[in-house]
């Protein structure tokens, strides 16, 4: 594969699906370990009415608002989880349930009574994404990368992928041990006087972030498999969590890389003609990858007992 | 500190005491839903004693303590530390909570447990040194633990993880610290190791109050004893108020008077 | 057309869909009680999701053997058989490895679900040009649907509800208490698979109607929406059968009545409103219900704590309790008691010391049982009693000042 070819057509929609992996997955292995794993799931779902409601409120279809808007359809859903469940004693994946649903609902309804028909939003897109469209079409090959005039014309998904991934790498890095701290005994944590609430939130925000910028270029079905299924693999494969995030990483962006790949190329071994859905592609290895982590991994196993 | 002076000559020596006790907590209530677990409770420690906080199941004692603390929220009610409200004053507390109410399949090692004990020294992102290591390190040696410091926690057995979280309040070098049932499910060598490190920090004049199980050992472990059914029922030494009176108001029918007898009791 | 459509008075498949989803409903309700009652709920998102590549591959097989790919049963028994294997990835990742079930049930139902859309890309290129029409699974859509399809829905949703109907009474007794259950020689390993056989059940008949993303809401839903009426789980399930066949109706009914609007979504709102005039209004769980209670309970905390301290002559410290006692003109803004405030100080002092004596006597065990600071002491014993306890404590006792 020549550099002509590789970098316009494949090398952009690659960084974006590898930066929207890492950037899932950092803050889906404190998810997977709070036990909280299927807010990822709650916050990819509420993603759509956000955007809705955002395309109908400025009427048009740019990024900032959309992005807005389903940060705090993000935040709203959480809220609503929390007040679900302590108001009415529900336990939290019912809760969970009865808000994703409800508001993805919602979503589809206003989405199909609007008028948006003209423009590009439609459900199929928010599940599965186009990452193969997100090519780089001023590039003609490697040395593109020192052009300037051709790299004003990267697609803006990656410069804002690649910023959230900056934004959730120093939030992990800058909180690392309030984190780890908080997750492990939120009661010392208090007596500590840290505000566990508040960091807990914080971090369902930077994944809603992480989800709704991920989501924009990647589609949902990405987020949720990145926010669980390399953190998953990660947990078979060490005691530390140090080592995890590692595991995590490495993980995520084998997913990304190996799903791309296949994705583009594989049916052409195959003999068939067109590519696959990357997105598709991209949470079917990973969780190939989860699944010889959990057939081989060397820590698979429980030690401790669980919390009461 | 002249102005000072004055305004304390005013105060009885006693009352100065209460106000600077290392703990007290004034009209806590708690309630899970709408039946309080603690009711109107006023608890004033000792500075320099051993306090043992006892009371049937669900009777508050361990709800008492998290409220105290700020872990979970009261209904009403305050909490004095030294003097001083409760937020300035953390760093002087030290505090071990049920080993129960953690996870100890955590991906984590013992020796990156007893320096979360660091966590305010460190904060958000001073690196761990050496000197760090050796203060954690030598936690673990009061608790016997040095030969496990690379270990991952959820092999440890209940006992060691109970000795484990003690190393950790050793490592926040606080002068009051709460326990809440250190001595549940751990073994008898653990225990005695506990006590004797308990009674350590009592020589160098800290502060040390735990929830207890065991009615037998308050004697012999404790100096004081707080005893708690929803609502105080006494407090003091453990000469003055640990009564068999007290224990019947404390434990009502459900404790046999053959339990009681048994107890190493003050009597008249 | 709405009336009409309430009615069903919109055509035989109208009408077979109508009455299908409302049977569905009505066995998603009570299949989703079980699975409530057994904190599970979510496992049915993971079966729901995992439906796709099933449906998927059985249109290839079906049109690699010649066939139209688009037949319903073929695609549902696909969409049980991917369903199914799922559902043991989820317990199995539950079981052998030290991962939670929330980590299993998220990874298996977004990978599942991420094959299912690169099996329909995998479709869109080879069924050359022809629409498949599977991604009315996602969301659900019964515009143009055959009579045949229809008559599959209705006769699924019956089955379904016939089978709910015959084992809700082992499946409620797992449910509300497995240790009790299998102490009285009933198989609960059986009867939770049979639960999750007949959530896979109900999920794959709703696909073509809700569709695969939100048919988990049928099985959540109205049990947590019945939930806040009533404490008694039979009536929990009576409820959740109720609210989840009206959504079903009424939302099949409405979308027949509009064919450009999905079903999925209508259902799911019907029943997300009847949810949340639940949350609110119900009588003892709702949450209006639920913050007038706790306003009360603190105020008669407050209140109970406030005449203690005044009858031991404790300086109050709580601002809300000088208010209390402020408004009931017990005490002046001082803090100073008044003179009906001393008396109601000095009887709640006695109701205390009263209190101390019942729970010091082992007779008055169960009267003791009852105390949490609060209780009124004339509730739980007799005048006789009360007197008898008022010799042992002596004569009446003064407010110290």
């Amino acid at each position: 594969m020549s550099g002509e070819e590789f970098v316009p057509l494949s090398l952009t929609p690659l960084l974006i699906g590898m930066f929207a992996a890492v950037a899932c997955a950092l803050p889906g292995n404190f998810l997977v370990l709070r036990k909280q794993a299927l807010i990822g799931d709650a916050i990819s779902h509420v993603v759509l009415p956000g955007i809705v409601v955002a395309f109908l409120v400025t009427g048009t279809v740019s990024t900032w608002p959309m992005m807005i808007g389903a940060a705090v359809a993000a935040v709203v859903a959480v809220g609503l989880i929390e007040a679900i469940r302590r108001l009415g004693r529900i336990e939290p994946g019912a809760a969970m349930g009865v808000t994703f649903t409800s508001m993805f609902a919602g979503g589809v309804l206003l989405l199909e009574q609007s008028d948006t028909s003209t423009v590009h939003l439609d459900v199929e897109h928010a599940l599965y994404g186009n990452l193969e469209s997100l090519i780089w079409l001023d590039a003609v090959g490697w040395q593109s990368l020192w052009d300037p005039a051709a790299l004003a014309g990267l697609p803006n998904e990656l410069i804002r992928m690649g910023l959230t991934l900056i934004v959730v790498v120093c939030f992990v890095w800058l909180f690392w041990r309030p984190l780890k701290l908080s997750t492990f005994d939120e009661g010392f944590a208090r007596t500590l006087g840290m505000r566990t609430g508040v960091l807990g939130l914080a971090l369902v925000v930077i994944a809603a972030i992480a989800a709704v910028a991920a989501f924009d270029a990647v589609g949902s079905i990405i987020v949720i498999a990145m926010f669980i299924c390399p953190p998953a693999g990660a947990r078979l494969m060490t005691n530390r969590l140090e080592v995890q995030i590692v595991w995590s990483v490495i993980f995520a962006l084998m997913s990304a890389i190996l799903g791309y790949f296949i994705a583009g190329y594989g049916p052409q071994w195959l003999g068939a003609e067109n590519a696959v859905s990357a997105a598709g592609m991209i949470a079917t290895v990973s969780g190939l990858i989860l699944a010889l982590a959990a057939l081989f991994g060397p820590c698979r196993k429980r030690t401790g007992a669980p919390a009461v | 500190m002249t102005v000072e002076l004055v305004a304390n000559q005013g105060l009885p020596p006693v009352a100065d005491k209460v106000e600077n006790a290392p703990l007290a907590v004034r009209g806590m209530t708690v309630s899970y839903g709408q039946k309080p677990v603690v009711f109107s409770v006023d608890m004033t420690v000792a500075e320099g004693s051993m306090t043992a906080i006892v009371g049937p199941n669900g009777a508050g004692k361990s709800t008492l303590l998290k409220a105290a603390l700020g872990i979970v929220k009261p209904l009403s009610g305050q909490t004095m530390v030294f003097g001083q409200p409760l937020p300035g004053q953390r760093h002087r507390i030290a505090y071990v909570p049920q080993r129960a109410s953690v996870d100890w399949d955590f991906p984590t090692r013992v020796i990156d447990v007893v320096l979360m004990g660091l966590y305010r020294e460190l904060g958000l992102l001073k690196r761990v040194r050496q000197p760090h290591l050796d203060k954690a390190m030598a936690c673990l040696e009061r608790v016997g633990m040095t030969d496990f410091s690379d270990r991952q926690i959820g092999q440890l057995s209940g006992g060691q993880q109970q000795r484990v979280f003690l190393a950790r309040a050793l490592a926040q070098g606080a002068d009051l610290y709460l326990l809440d049932e250190p001595f549940a499910g751990v073994d008898a060598a653990t225990e005695k190791a506990i006590i004797a490190v308990l009674k350590g920090l009592r020589e160098e004049g800290k502060t040390v109050v735990a929830v207890h199980h065991d009615l037998a050992t308050v004697p012999e472990y404790f100096d004081r004893v707080f005893m708690i059914n929803t609502s105080k029922i006494a407090e003091g030494t453990v000469a003055e108020v640990f009564t068999a009176e007290n224990l019947n108001k404390t434990y009502g029918g459900r404790l046999a008077t053959g339990q009681i007898d048994q107890l190493d009791l003050v009597t008249g | 057309m709405l009336w009409e459509a309430i009615f069903l008075q919109l055509g035989y498949n109208a009408t077979l869909v109508t009455i299908g989803a409302c049977f569905l409903g009505i066995a998603a309700g009570v299949t989703g009680t079980f699975l409530f009652l057994r904190k599970r709920s979510l496992v049915s998102d993971a079966i729901s999701h995992a439906t796709l590549p099933g449906v998927a591959l059985a249109f290839i097989v079906m049109v690699s053997l010649g066939g139209d790919g688009r037949n319903l049963i073929g695609l549902l028994l696909g969409s049980a058989l991917s369903a199914g294997f799922g559902l043991l990835c989820v317990s199995w990742l539950t079981r052998q490895t030290r991962l939670a079930e929330d980590a299993a049930i998220g990874s298996v139902l977004s990978v599942f679900f991420g094959f299912g859309i690169v099996l329909l890309t995998v479709i869109q290129s080879m069924s050359s040009g022809r629409q498949a029409g599977l991604e009315g699974f996602l969301l659900g859509s019964t515009a143009g649907m055959l009579w045949s399809d229809a008559v599959v829905i209705a006769v699924g949703g019956a089955l379904t509800l016939a089978v709910v109907l015959v084992l809700r009474r082992p499946m409620g007794l797992v449910a509300f208490d497995p240790e009790f259950a299998a102490a009285n020689g009933m198989n609960v390993t059986r009867i939770d698979l049979t639960i999750m056989a007949l959530a896979m059940a109900v999920t794959v008949v709703g696909l073509k109607i809700v569709g695969l993303i939100l048919i988990v809401a049928m099985l959540i839903i109205p049990p947590v929406s019945a939930r806040f009426w009533t404490d008694r789980t039979d009536r929990v399930t009576l409820l959740a059968g109720i609210t989840g066949g009206v959504s079903g109706y009424v939302g099949a009914a409405l979308s027949a009545a509009a064919p450009s609007v999905p079903t999925g979504p209508i259902i799911v709102l019907v029943s997300f409103a009847i949810f949340a005039v639940s949350l609110f209004f119900a009588p003892t769980r709702g949450v209006l219900a639920a913050v007038l209670r706790h306003l009360k309970f603190q105020h008669r905390v407050h209140m109970r704590q406030g005449l203690l301290a005044l009858a031991q002559g404790q300086p109050i410290y709580e601002k809300l309790t000088l208010r209390l006692l402020l408004h009931a003109g017990l005490a002046r803004a001082d803090g100073v008691p008044t003179e009906t405030g001393r008396a109601r100080a000095a009887k709640a002092l006695r109701d205390e010391k009263r209190w101390e004596v019942v729970r010091t006597d082992q007779a008055f065990e169960g009267a003791a049982a009852l105390y949490d600071g609060l209780r009124e002491i004339e509730t739980v014993l007799t005048e006789d009693q009360i007197g008898e306890v008022d010799r042992r404590i002596g004569g009446p006792q003064g407010v110290v000042a």
